[in-house]
């Protein structure tokens, strides 16, 4: 009996292997702006109908998509903190950086908006002011991109939010969906980047109240998992797929997706000098 | 609320994304209970059968394992199967392989225990007739294995129970990619992160219906089989 | 089936302990092929502690038990107060003895048929096991046993829990077992069921032989006061 049984349960391993020998695809190590924005969803069909390519994305914050680049888990990796992709690249992880597009940030807060800020254009004085008023505020706190132009906003605006940690400053640690959840319970303030935002549902009471300054510009950076460190990456495959999104054909697909007519990301492939 | 009803439609309807999520769920969970079953209950039944020094602190570790973190379980695994990992060669990671590997190290453990305890009973009854008979302690496995067959399938049931309920383990090593590693645990938890509640809540309805279904199939099994072998 | 006999069985000085207190106490015995031995005494006596170190079930502490020949365990079998059986059908639980002694297919069948006959289950051979009455449990049992064609066949008190016909019919089964030159060493509480079967008697009183010989004898003319108690159906303590 125990035999037979154990025939019977290596079908179903036998039937899950094979999947992943006859399909030609690429990983991409990928940040959740992306992908809950549904940007993905929409570019990703076409460049696979074109190149018969299966793309695999692993949506992470960008620290832990740098960090399945260094170990080889992934063959590409887009995210969007420059420092920190530059940094990838001078360890000799990947590259070269290629700009691909970027998009912008708002600060989001409740409609009652206690510390004042609706309608600033100066997002560094917009956070004075919460942090004067000690107003509640939402930090993702997870080493993403989004995490990483907060805190570079605070810096400018001349305070540690660290100060209040427990407070008003409350770290979620968690992706931009869960960070704006917590802010519509909580009636908090929150740095997010628009594709998200307006892809997110549960808003309560929470509105759009700073936007436009070119300091909340988020510039997303593509590169190749270096060969060299990571025998299996696959660089033809991957390659292509680099080209494709920095070419003609992947940044007109990234501009023509909207959500409710409005367009989120902003292809800049060509730049030499981007607006940062 | 109508983003439920949209859920349950969602399934019924046959939309292909759905089904492909439900499809590998059930596929990821139930291949991990079967491989966990090949390891965990010849090894329950052992446990129940032999006395050893130490026997009863690998008992009281076993019994711990049951309560394994899935998250930690996926960390590991992840370790293990990464590129850069002792077993990077094998390029499971992100596949559905990886969330097999996952679960079952997730599972086994589980099965191990609660099958030990099922089978201890059963031993204790037929140990002297099985010795008058010449089967010693280890013969006597199989023997246990197929007459306790019932409460087996209950054992099975909490394992498959455990792997399809949990998400900690397959987010991490699957990657929750959309169309490949995607399972009904990750995509709640990806829905409920793009705050879409209502639909989050459909889709645990529907997951939760499923494990009800096959606890049904089970139990009905259980009882035909016992009215007809006593 | 073993070619070698393996009695007589030779038991010297047999002893044993459980909790500090002595169960056996110098059992001496010498059982030969021939006509069922019945080994009878109150309860406590040790009947089924003695069966069990027989047979193998119990190390014990002290004595020797000697086999007449190579590999004893083969060629023996028991059958408890409670029969034993598995969770399947009444003719798999025949097969599984045989099955464990690797014997081919076809005689595995043909034994199980003949012990199928033997205990008059034969219509009843596809029934699940453990839907049977505790009659037809213990007369399986029985059959299960002696499918194995043993040489020396323990029963330990196999009618105690049945009523009056049941043990009429089980009875039977042990004569004719007994009949195929299978020894029969059985216990029991039960004085008129030895007067029946015992070819060979023991009587066993708080760990020790207090009387043995031919049934006859015994009956006719025990040696020891406690065994003449007990036969007259005194209380022993």
């Amino acid at each position: 009996m125990t035999l037979l049984r154990r025939l019977l349960c290596l079908l179903p391993l036998l039937a899950a292997m094979p999947v992943a020998a006859q399909e030609r695809s690429i990983t991409v190590a990928s940040t959740t702006s992306t992908e809950q924005s549904g940007l993905f969803g929409h570019i990703l069909p076409v460049f696979t109908r074109e190149t018969g390519i299966a793309v695999r994305v692993v949506a992470l914050g960008t620290g832990q998509a740098l960090d399945v680049g260094r170990r080889g888990d992934a063959d590409v990796v887009l995210v969007h903190d420059r420092a920190a992709e530059e940094r990838f690249v001078a360890e000799g992880f990947g590259g070269p950086r290629r700009h691909v597009m970027f998009n912008d940030c708002v600060i989001i807060g409740p409609s009652a908006d206690p510390a004042g800020i609706a309608g600033l254009r100066d997002s560094a004085a917009a956070l004075r002011r919460i942090a004067a008023a000690r107003a509640p505020f939402v930090s993702r706190g997870d080493r993403s991109g989004t995490h990483a132009a907060e805190l570079r906003l605070w810096s400018q605006a001349g305070i540690d939010p660290v100060t209040g940690r427990g407070q008003w400053y409350r770290e979620v640690g968690q992706g931009m969906g869960p960070a704006l959840n917590t802010a519509a319970a909580q009636d908090a303030y929150v740095l997010a980047d628009r594709g998200t935002w307006l892809a997110f549902r549960n808003r309560a009471g929470l509105r759009i109240l700073v936007e436009g300054d070119t300091r909340l510009f988020n510039q997303y950076g593509v590169m190749l998992v270096s060969a060299a460190r990571h025998p299996t990456v696959k660089v033809a495959e991957a390659q292509r797929f680099i080209d494709w999104l920095v070419g003609p054909e992947g940044q007109a697909a990234i501009a023509s997706y909207r959500i409710g007519g409005d367009q989120l990301f902003f292809p800049n492939a060509a730049e030499r000098e981007p607006a940062d | 609320m109508q983003d439920i009803g949209a859920a349950f439609h969602l399934v019924l309807s046959g939309d292909p994304a759905m089904l492909a999520i439900v499809g590998l769920s059930l596929r990821v969970s139930l291949t991990a209970v079967l491989i966990g079953a090949v390891i965990g209950l010849p090894l329950g039944a052992l446990l129940a059968v032999t006395r050893f020094p130490g026997r009863k602190a690998v008992i009281v570790a076993l019994n711990a394992l049951m309560g394994l973190p899935p998250v930690l379980v996926g960390l590991l695994v992840y370790l293990l199967l990464s590129r850069s990992g002792p077993l990077g060669a094998w390029g499971l990671l992100f596949t559905p392989g990886a969330m097999i590997v996952a679960q079952t190290v997730l599972v086994a453990p589980i099965l191990a225990a609660l099958s030990r305890q099922a089978l201890e009973g059963l031993w204790e009854e037929y140990a002297e007739q099985l010795r008058s008979f010449g089967a010693g302690p280890l013969r006597a496995v199989p023997t246990l294995l197929w007459d306790g067959r019932f409460a087996l399938l209950t054992v099975l049931l909490a394992g498959f129970g455990r792997a399809a309920a949990e998400v900690g383990a397959v987010m991490i090593v699957g990657g929750n990619i959309d169309g490949y590693t995607r399972v009904m645990t990750t995509a709640i938890a990806l829905e409920t992160s793009k705050g879409d509640l209502p639909l989050a809540i459909g889709l645990g309805l529907v997951l939760m219906a499923i494990v009800l279904a096959v606890n049904a199939l089970a139990q009905g099994l259980r009882e035909a089989a016992a009215r007809r072998t006593g | 089936m073993p070619e070698a006999a393996i009695l007589p069985l030779e038991v010297a000085g047999l002893g044993y302990a459980a909790g500090g207190v002595a169960i056996l106490d110098d059992v001496s015995l010498r059982i030969a092929a021939g006509p069922p031995m019945l080994i009878i005494g109150p309860n406590g006596a040790g009947k089924s502690v003695l069966l069990r170190l027989l047979h193998g079930l119990l190390p014990p502490a002290r004595g020797r038990i000697a086999w007449a020949g190579p590999e004893p365990q083969a060629a023996q079998a028991m059958v408890f107060q409670r029969p034993v059986l598995l969770r399947r059908s009444v003719r798999a639980n025949m097969l599984y003895p045989l099955a464990l002694r690797r014997l081919p297919r076809a005689e595995q069948l043909a034994r199980a048929e003949e012990a199928l006959a033997l205990v008059g289950l034969s219509a009843l051979a596809d029934r699940p096991a453990r839907l049977l009455s505790g009659g037809e449990q213990q007369r399986l049992a029985l059959g299960r046993a002696a499918a194995c064609r043993p040489q020396i066949l323990f029963l330990d008190e196999p009618c105690a829990s049945l009523d009056p016909a049941a043990t009429r019919r089980v009875e039977e089964i042990i004569a004719a077992i007994a009949a195929r030159g299978c020894k029969v060493v059985m216990t029991t509480h039960d004085l008129p069921q030895a007067r029946r079967l015992a070819g060979e008697l023991v009587i066993l009183h708080r760990g020790r032989i207090v009387e043995a010989g031919p049934a006859a004898h015994v009956f006719a003319a025990p040696s020891t006061p406690e065994a003449a108690a007990y036969l007259r159906g005194d209380l022993l303590w």
